[in-house]
């Protein structure tokens, strides 16, 4: 124990010592300088302060980019796997998680080797080039284009983490009847037909909808409006209606086997959100802050919307009524997060909430479709209600995208003066409806010649858990041992 | 012998067995199980999808008892189980011809 001290002691003298000596020297040099001041070594200092600065700069984005990152990464695992996971029946819980979790693997391999490339690349209107494959040119050098003060390398991982939880919403719609294998397959192929040219067209180079970049149709979808939750939940609903319902729906009782997964869930999307939205502001600035703010106020909103709205009809708030008005609030807001303000975001909530509910208790059973856990009904019905009111209320004063050519602020949405943004949104919205169904039907079509799509009747009935990967999420013979 | 089985409220399961063991009931089997008498269900909601639950969950015990404690263990259960409103439950009496101790291969009111 002394001896430990003693070298410890010893340690910070020798540190003290050195630290005197360096604090000299420092003393010493600039007496020198300031006796021979010249104009070039002055600018070499600004330049070398302004270094500096940017450095700093570039620090701090990176930091709460890496961040962002995780937080989107923890929505599907294990956000989105918990919030679905409860929703199912009991014998489907792994099933369900499971076709979450393996997004956070399968995707990320594929888009290290293409997706990156096909999304983000340079490339024509529609989809990227193969410029970047296998990551290629893709390191610590910020592409400006994109975000000019962070690694591109971290741009890249951050979209990664959209493109992960995209494919992971519409599992929703399929829940309880899908080959694990048909599953698989199908994503693969819908990340690359469908999420990677919807990526490119609103947020990548050259992009036909790109605001930022001068796109032929300035769509304003600021973390995903369009590319990931019309894409996702319009895909879900066209996955629902071509498998067709699951065995014994609507007759038979299919109650959430446990919403307290599912609340934990949501409140871990809730959260990761924060990352989503404010970290698609791709800089730590103020505009982070503001697409935080709107983030949190319009899922508050809408958990009040839902949750009243079920209240006149039912009688009864329900936690899970709550739950998935958050969740509608925080589909709504994506797009709109970094173009409004709170009260705006508030409006957006309320409206996302009250319609989401409408369309899951009351359309959902008049069309007789089976969206098992509403991917369409929260995602893809919350996702276009976003876009559009996105047109309404984006505002200049916010965040001033457009600009004219002296780069004065020109107005953003409808109530900002640009009524004719409506009509981009309009078409932002169209193309992603369009693309979905499209895509996912030859998709859905292909995979099913290939390889079927419904496990057979006999393990619907048993479970997927058991059918499709041999385990159970809760084995009974435990609790006897 | 007499094979007493009462179906009570779960909230009575505590005061039912404390009441039993003043009585000198010495052992009992406690099973969870769901049902319904004339006890009408709830209906629950999730998403605007209503769900009848008519099996409710239930506490059925279990025990076999000398004959000269069954009708004090009966007013026992009864009086402890007693909440006085619908859905309290029943209790069951029936003969029981044997009983075996495991350990040691006694019979009769001797294995109780």
């Amino acid at each position: 124990m002394e001896k430990v001290l003693a070298r410890w002691l010893l340690f910070l003298l020798i540190f003290l010592s050195v630290a005197q000596v360096r604090a000299a020297q420092a003393v010493a040099g600039t007496a020198g300088s300031s006796s021979e001041t010249t104009s070039a070594a002055a600018a070499d200092r600004l330049a070398k302060l302004e270094q500096q600065a940017a450095d700093a700069k570039s620090s701090a984005d990176n930091a709460w980019m890496l961040v962002s990152a995780a937080l989107v990464l923890m929505m599907t695992g294990p956000g989105l796997a918990l919030f679905y996971g409860g929703l199912v029946r009991k014998k489907n819980v792994l099933a369900t998680m499971m076709q979450s979790f393996a997004m956070m693997a399968i995707v990320t391999v594929l888009w290290a080797l293409v997706e990156y490339s096909l999304a983000c690349g340079a490339g024509n209107s529609f989809i990227g080039g193969l410029h970047n494959l296998f990551l290629r040119g893709v390191g610590a050098q910020p592409d400006p284009d994109y975000a000019a003060t962070i690694p591109l390398q971290t741009f890249m991982v951050y979209q990664l983490m959209f493109a992960v939880i995209t494919p992971a919403l519409i599992t929703g719609a399929f829940a309880e009847r899908m080959k694990f294998s048909a599953m698989a397959l199908f994503m693969v192929l819908w990340s690359l037909l469908v999420y990677a040219p919807m990526a490119h067209m609103v947020w990548g180079k050259g992009g036909l909808l790109n605001a930022s970049l001068g796109g032929r149709f300035p769509t304003l979808d600021f973390a995903g409006g369009t590319v990931v939750h019309i894409t996702s939940g319009v895909s879900a609903l066209v996955c629902a209606i071509y498998l067709g319902r699951r065995l014994g729906y609507p007759h038979e009782p299919m109650p959430p086997h446990s919403v307290v997964l599912s609340f934990i869930g949501a409140c871990l999307l809730w959260v990761g959100w924060f990352g989503f939205n404010a970290g698609s502001a791709l800089n730590a600035g103020s505009l982070a802050t503001s697409a935080f703010v709107a983030t949190h106020f319009a899922a508050a909103a809408a958990a009040l919307g839902w949750a009243v709205a079920e209240w006149i009809r039912n009688g009864k708030p329900s936690v899970l009524g709550g739950i998935s008005g958050a969740v509608a609030g925080l589909v709504a807001i994506t797009p709109a997060a970094g173009f409004v303000g709170p009260m705006q975001a508030l409006v957006i909530g309320a409206v996302a909430g009250v319609v989401c509910y409408t369309m899951v208790a009351k359309v959902k059973a008049r069309l007789g479709y089976d969206d098992s856990l509403d991917a369409f009904g929260v995602h893809g019905a919350g996702g276009t209600i976003g876009a559009l009111l996105t047109g309404v209320f984006a505002s200049a004063a916010i965040n001033p995208i457009f600009k004219n050519s002296q780069g004065l602020a020109l107005p953003s949405g409808w109530i900002d003066g640009n009524a004719h943004q409506m009509l981009n949104q309009f078409v932002g919205v169209l193309m992603a409806w369009t693309l979905a169904i499209v895509g996912t039907l030859v998709i859905l079509k292909g995979v099913d010649l290939v390889v079927g799509l419904r496990v057979p009747d006999d393990q619907e009935v048993q479970g997927l858990d058991l059918s499709q990967h041999g385990e159970e999420g809760y084995y009974w013979e435990a609790s006897a041992t | 012998m007499t094979k007493v089985e009462a179906v009570i409220q779960t909230s009575r399961l505590d005061a039912v067995k404390n009441a039993l063991q003043e009585i000198g009931v010495e052992g009992m089997t406690v099973i969870e199980v769901r049902g319904h008498g004339r006890q009408k269900g709830h209906t629950e909601f999730y998403r605007g999808r209503e769900y009848t639950v008519d099996l409710l969950p239930k506490i059925k015990m279990e025990m076999v008892l000398p004959d000269d404690l069954v009708e004090k263990a009966v007013q026992a259960i009864a009086n402890a189980a007693r909440t006085g409103k619908i859905g309290d439950g029943k209790i069951f009496l029936s003969r029981i011809d044997d009983a075996v101790r495991i350990r040691n291969d006694e019979r009769g009111e001797a294995a109780l």
